[in-house]
């Protein structure tokens, strides 16, 4: 595992109507690495990641990935850098199977999505099946989006989001709504899939048990500052996060199970 | 069909969705399925050939000009009940086989194309607006078929994109005009306005009335000229817009619901009070009798007077028409009628149902119409028909054309050279 | 008496170039204030339409093509009773109310027997529904009325004019003038003060959570259909001292209610107000001016002529700068979430094998059958392309189009006019669907912007604006009349091999757009479609795949109107017209708009009912109305779907 940079964020600032959603962030991200963006509702995570993928404009600061700045890209131009995204809630292509789900985003990544002639349903169909095997679900690869259970098509994004062969996934909330088996099969999947390929992931969580299980490193934001930063150990047994997190217990809850 | 072998090669291929696939197996028959239907339907509908009778093909917007057309239908089918009872035509029964064209050129030559083909009619007659009878005009002349257009009252028809093989009956836009034309340079009236609706027919009606009454009054002004969209006549503006313009006269080739919308604004709105208005075709009961009291009382129109009409092969057709139907005749019953008459004139002189012969029968054909004598010219395929030229007037709560005259359709016609040189070569 | 028609020889002279000189385009003070009181006057009744149909949409989104004639038979209905009653103080406002409210039972009639039953079917099956009554009681109206029109009396004691700056003005409009505001005022009391005004308000904004609230729905959507019929047929009763009844209102208004619905942002109230008076006063406006001065051309142009599409402009101005309409909001979920797309299937073997059995039976149908058959299957073969373009954009890329007719009549006015200008027939049925496609990249570039049912009336103002231009420019495109003489070339002049030509190019078409909807960029549309987001996200350009499948479906559609122009030998704008567009919607809903085939068998259904039926009955509408209705209750998921669904369950049985 190599201890490349693939994003740089600097003093990343967003505020709308006089609230500062998101102050002066800076922070910075490795090939494999898995970094957790956490804080209490409203503390600007969300903001945070729509800022990154390219959803809103930044008001100052800059990211870039791989030495090349994000500011003024839209998701697609982003997603063309090579970076991957998963949603707090599911959005995939109801009307179509898994595997062409996945087809759909690597006939994008190859470039033959103008290609009039040629049936899509033949094209990349091992490639597809590999991604879909990766994630552990190529046995369901020719039902329908529309039909498949919750925790399935969290995996089915997850192949999509493979399969521009990325370096950096942008995951957001990626266990919401899961069952709690399912959540830690799910990150224990991702994590081992960022490893293998070198991939930095960036993922908001609410659960703390998926975060102090899987991330190499925890940023805490509050009112759109970072508070804490470090192996998530550390950020555990920082003051200030804990005074945060005061009553929520969700934090604590890990460690005193 | 290249997806064919697509199709196939793929069901073999991909074996892990094979099941699945199965079961969700979509059957899309129905193309197959309603291609038959169809098919079947067509092929085994029958011709309904009835033996020995002459098939005469009449097609009509009736659905979308009922007000016109209903009495239209009824004058046709009278005129067939007079032809049969007299013994038919060469010795056989005529026969009408009536279509509704949906006011639609796509869907009349359509209909035209059924009637000729499986109808097996001698020839066409009918339509009513100007872009379905041109539409069929020229389906006529390359079919080479006979067709007599009763309604339509472009003057293309005829002359621009008149042809070997249509024929037509009504006074057109132009002669209707014309005939309105002496009056109104009698009256003197220096400052004009226009209304008129804004399509074919109401350009037209414009066009004509601004060039003749400046040919026979050189310092004639035209002050105003509004062209609401057809049916969307917003009455109220038009009426003042004319209004604020203090022309001496008004010119309206408005009808139906527009026309009924501009009397009752212009009125309210006072509009008419010392103004003469000359305003074509509103002397016809289809457009004249909803006005009922509202009638403007004065107006210069061309119409069908039915009720004052004394000569007997009025009389005599009005008494018909009233016992066959308990209602009075507009001027749709009378065009009918006479439409059917034409054909079945055609059809004895030409003594046979020969295309060419049918043409040549109708190039000066006389035919007797319940408001006279009328020919078709040889020269440019219009039919003499006149129309009646009067004044408004309100009789017992109802219109009624208090003063009037015969406008002979054969003097208001352009010089012979003119025509001809409107009309292309044969 | 003789007169030489120097000018008409020319043709028609266009009437708006007079050359006098004494014409006044100025408008002075007075007038203008007047003609504004004319627009305001007109904009009242027309905002109460327009209300009506916003409530209704806001609450069940069923987009109502029936609110024309639930107005036409207001003023039917206000037209017999104020006759029953007599035309005193109390019969005329008595007869007109009672029309109001017998319009609004009826409304909730139809909204209990009939539109319940498909709340749950395939989004716009309603407005197939909806379609199929503007048929049925056009010709009830004409069975019950007949086909004169019908002027009912002035109003009592509001009959006459008063003076207002040196002009006569009527005061029934002045009565009028206040009607408009007066409703828009109780209609805000009633949605802000009542609760039921709440629960409209809250299923307006959002029908899952008033759902979740414990509302009554079946309850509120009955009464929410009965009012905005209720404001339909009064709005339709308050016009008898100024219009006649006449059949064919219920489309003339129909048209300007959507716009003013769509112009003041749908589900919007005051949105529609201010709609109205804008459009009221605009029209009223282009007719006082009368003829001005263009100094730009150097020609005089009568506005008066602009009254013909002036709505359409505001639309589409109005569209293209405000996507919501003016007061409107950003519709939360664009597509229905009950309407989660079917997916999508290579045809099995099986119907392959029959969609060449097909087409090989109509390759060899000419051997067999008589001329007509071939005349009747070379109109379906030319519908069955328009619809099946028009159900690319409409189903696998989510666009609904109001305005498809306009790349139809593109095609067929490119290839008539490019054989009038002396190119060979065979180049012109070639290169007319370039400029079909060409319509729809202008158009199809500010459409994609929008969405829902925005989108749709975008299109279709663009298409009246196409069609005004069309019917408009004589010297060109010939007008009203429209263009006559396009005859195919000799060696396509019979039945047969015009056939054989449409059946090439159509069924080529046909197969053409489907085989699209499989390839890398028919999954583009349909994942623009199934999910912006996601299609976004993996890094798709959802406009640009949406606007060249736009533009591609505009040039299969242009084929399409130029096949049909040489089939007719002639032209008219009524092929680039509303109802046209109409059809083609008929057709793709008639045959299932989830099912791939179903606009095929919807053109061939339609059209051969359409022919069939108008010479069985005098009543042709109402039974084709009653045919719709029928099939749309039997198979909401259209005629193909149905097929296909039947065939799933054989399968799944065996």
């Amino acid at each position: 595992m190599t201890e490349t940079i693939v994003l740089r964020v600097s003093n990343l600032s967003k505020s709308y109507g006089g609230v500062q959603a998101v102050n002066a962030v800076s922070f910075s991200l490795a090939s494999g690495e898995l970094l957790a963006l956490i804080g209490p509702n409203g503390a600007g995570k969300t903001t945070c990641f729509n800022l990154l993928n390219g959803q809103i404009a930044a008001d100052s600061g800059s990211t870039e990935f791989e030495g090349r700045s994000l500011i003024g890209l839209k998701p697609r131009q982003i997603w063309r850098l090579g970076v991957g995204r998963t949603f707090q809630i599911t959005a995939t292509f109801a009307s179509m199977t898994v595997r062409e789900n996945v087809q759909t985003a690597l006939l994008n990544f190859h470039g033959r999505l103008n290609s009039l002639v040629s049936l899509a349903e033949r094209l990349y169909v091992d490639e597809a099946i590999e991604l879909l095997a990766r994630v552990g679900i190529a046995e369901q690869a020719a039902r329908p989006c529309a039909v498949l259970a919750y925790g399935d098509l969290k995996r089915v994004e997850l192949a999509i989001a493979l399969a521009n062969r990325p370096r950096l996934l942008l995951m957001d909330e990626p266990t919401a709504g899961m069952a709690p088996r399912e959540r830690a099969a799910l990150m224990r999947l991702t994590a081992e899939l960022a490893r293998a390929s070198a991939i930095a992931v960036l993922f908001t969580e609410h659960d703390m048990d998926v975060v102090f299980a899987h991330a190499d490193r925890v940023i805490v934001l509050n009112r759109g500052c970072i508070i804490a930063e470090g192996k998530p150990a550390e950020v555990r047994a920082n003051r200030e996060v804990q005074q945060v997190y005061l009553g929520s217990g969700s934090l604590f809850g890990a460690e005193h199970a | 069909m290249e997806s064919v072998s697509h199709g196939k090669s793929r069901s073999e291929s991909n074996e892990d969705d094979v099941n699945l696939r199965e079961k969700h197996m979509i059957a899309r028959r129905a193309f197959l399925l309603g291609t038959v239907t169809l098919a079947m339907a067509a092929i085994f509908s029958d011709p309904a050939a009835a033996q020995g009778t002459i098939k005469i093909g009449e097609m009509n917007s009736y659905k979308v000009f009922p007000a016109f057309l209903e009495p239209y239908k009824k004058g046709w089918e009278l005129a067939l009940d007079e032809i049969n009872a007299a013994g038919g035509v060469l010795g056989r029964k005529l026969e009408v086989v009536s279509r509704d064209d949906g006011g639609n050129p796509g869907e009349a030559v359509r209909v035209a194309e059924e009637l000729l083909s499986r109808e097996n009619v001698a020839f066409l007659v009918g339509t009513f607006p100007s872009h379905v009878g041109l539409a069929v005009a020229d389906f006529a002349k390359q079919k080479k078929v006979l067709f007599i257009a009763a309604e339509p009252l472009t003057d293309k028809i005829v002359w621009q994109n008149g042809n070997k093989y249509t024929f037509r009956l009504r006074p057109s836009t132009y002669m209707q005009t014309a005939m309105l034309i002496p009056e109104a340079v009698k009256l003197k009236k220096k400052r004009w306005a226009i209304v008129y609706p804004n399509y074919e027919y109401g350009q037209s009606a414009t066009a004509a009335f601004k060039e003749l009454l400046k040919k026979a009054q050189p310092d004639v002004e035209f002050v105003a000229e509004q062209a609401p969209a057809l049916g969307k006549i917003e009455a109220g503006a038009v009426a003042q817009a004319l209004a604020d313009a203090k022309p001496d006269a008004i010119f309206s080739s408005l009808f139906g619901a527009d026309l009924t919308k501009f009397v009752r604004e212009g009125q309210t709105r006072g509009l008419f009070k010392d103004r003469v208005v000359f305003n074509l075709l509103a002397g016809e009961p289809e457009y004249l009798d909803p006005l009922k009291e509202d009638t403007p009382a004065g107006w210069y129109v061309t119409g069908y007077p039915w009720q004052s009409i004394n000569t007997p092969e009025h009389k005599k057709f009005l008494a018909a028409y009233q016992k066959k139907y308990k209602d009075y005749p507009r001027l749709g019953s009378i065009v009918g009628y006479a439409t059917l008459k034409t054909a079945a004139e055609a059809i004895r002189k030409a003594t046979s149902l020969d295309q060419e012969k049918l043409v040549a029968a109708m190039k000066g054909l006389q035919v007797d119409t319940p408001i006279g004598r009328i020919t078709f010219r040889a020269l440019d395929h219009q039919a003499t028909m006149g129309a009646y030229v009067g004044r408004l007037g309100v009789k017992d709560g109802k219109g009624v054309m208090s003063s009037f005259s015969f406008a002979d359709g054969a003097k208001f016609l352009p010089a012979d050279d003119a025509v001809r040189k409107m009309r292309p070569a044969e | 008496m003789q007169y030489a028609p120097s000018r008409l020889g020319r043709g028609n002279a266009l009437p708006g170039t007079p050359q006098q000189k004494s014409i006044e385009p100025h408008l002075s003070l007075s007038a203008f204030l007047v003609q504004l009181l004319n627009g305001l006057a007109s904009a009242s009744s027309l905002f109460l339409v327009a209300a009506g149909l916003s409530i209704i949409f806001g609450v069940t989104r069923i987009v109502n093509f029936a609110h024309g004639s639930l107005y036409m038979l207001g003023t039917y209905i206000a037209y017999s009773l104020v006759k029953v009653f007599g035309g005193g103080m109390l019969g005329f406002w008595g007869g007109v109310l009672c029309a109001g409210i017998a319009v609004g039972l009826f409304g909730a009639l139809v909204e209990r027997l009939l539109l319940r039953r498909l709340y749950h079917a395939p989004e716009l099956l309603q407005l197939l529904a909806t379609f199929a009554l503007v048929l049925i009681i056009r010709d009830f109206a004409l069975w019950t009325w007949g086909a004169e029109d019908l002027l009912g009396p002035r109003a009592p004691g509001l009959g006459g004019a008063i003076d207002i700056a040196g002009r006569q003005f009527p005061e029934y409009d002045l009565l009028l003038i206040a009607l408009g505001p007066l409703v828009l005022g109780l209609l805000w009391l009633l949605l802000t003060r009542t609760r039921w005004g709440t629960l409209v308000r809250a299923a307006t904004e959002d029908r899952e959570m008033a759902g979740a609230l414990g509302v009554n729905q079946a309850w509120l959507f009955t009464s929410v259909f009965a009012l905005g019929s209720f404001l339909a047929g009064l709005g339709g009763a308050i016009q008898i001292p100024r219009e006649p009844a006449v059949l064919t209102m219920d489309l003339t208004i129909l048209s300007d209610v959507f716009v003013v619905v769509v112009v003041g942002g749908m589900g919007s109230i005051p949105g529609a107000f201010l709609a109205a008076v804008i459009i009221g006063v605009l029209k009223a406006m282009c007719i006082g001016i009368g003829i001005g001065n263009v100094s730009a051309l150097g020609i005089d142009f009568s506005f008066s002529k602009l009254t013909l599409v002036v709505e359409f402009i505001v639309m589409a101005v109005v569209l293209v700068i405000r996507p919501w309409g003016l007061l409107g909001r950003q519709q939360s979920i664009p597509r229905g979430a009950a309407s989660v797309e079917p997916p999508l299937y290579l045809p099995p073997p099986a119907l392959l094998k029959g969609l060449a059995a097909a087409l090989l039976m109509l390759a060899l149908l000419p051997l067999f059958s008589d001329r007509y058959t071939l005349v009747l299957l070379t109109d379906i073969l030319v519908f069955a392309l328009f619809a099946v373009s028009l159900h690319f954009i409409m189903g696998p890329a989510g666009m609904h189009s109001f305005g498809h007719a306009a790349y139809f009549g593109l095609g067929a006015y490119a290839a008539a006019l490019l054989f009038k200008h002396a190119v060979p027939m065979e180049a012109a049925l070639l290169l007319a669907p370039l400029v079909g496609g060409l319509g729809a990249l202008v158009f199809g570039w500010f459409c994609v912007r929008l969405s829902g049912v925005y989108l749709a009336m975008l299109t279709l103002a663009f298409a009246q604006i196409a069609w005004s231009v069309v019917y408009q420019w004589d010297a060109f495109t010939g007008g009203s009349n429209g263009l006559v003489g396009i005859w195919p070339a000799n060696w396509l002049a019979s039945k047969t091999a015009f056939y054989y030509l449409a059946l090439a190019l159509c069924a080529g078409g046909v197969i053409l757009l489907w085989r699209i909807v499989f390839s890398p960029f028919g999954y583009a549309l349909r994942a623009g479609r199934d999910s912006p987001l996601r299609a976004d996200a993996i890094g798709i350009d959802v406009r640009r795949q949406q606007w060249l499948g736009f533009a591609l479906a505009g040039v299969l559609a242009g084929l399409a109107g130029a096949v049909h122009a040489f089939s007719k030998g002639s032209i008219s704008p009524d092929t680039l017209s509303i109802p046209r567009s109409v059809d083609g919607l008929v057709m793709v809903l008639m045959g299932g708009i989830q099912t791939l085939t179903g606009a095929v068998a919807g053109a061939a259904l339609f059209t051969w009912l359409q022919d069939s039926i108008a010479r069985q009955t005098e009543f042709w509408r109402a039974l084709l109305g009653g045919i719709i209705l029928f099939l749309v209750l039997a198979f909401p998921q259209g005629i193909a779907g149905f097929i296909r669904e039947r065939w799933d369950a054989r399968k799944d049985a065996e």
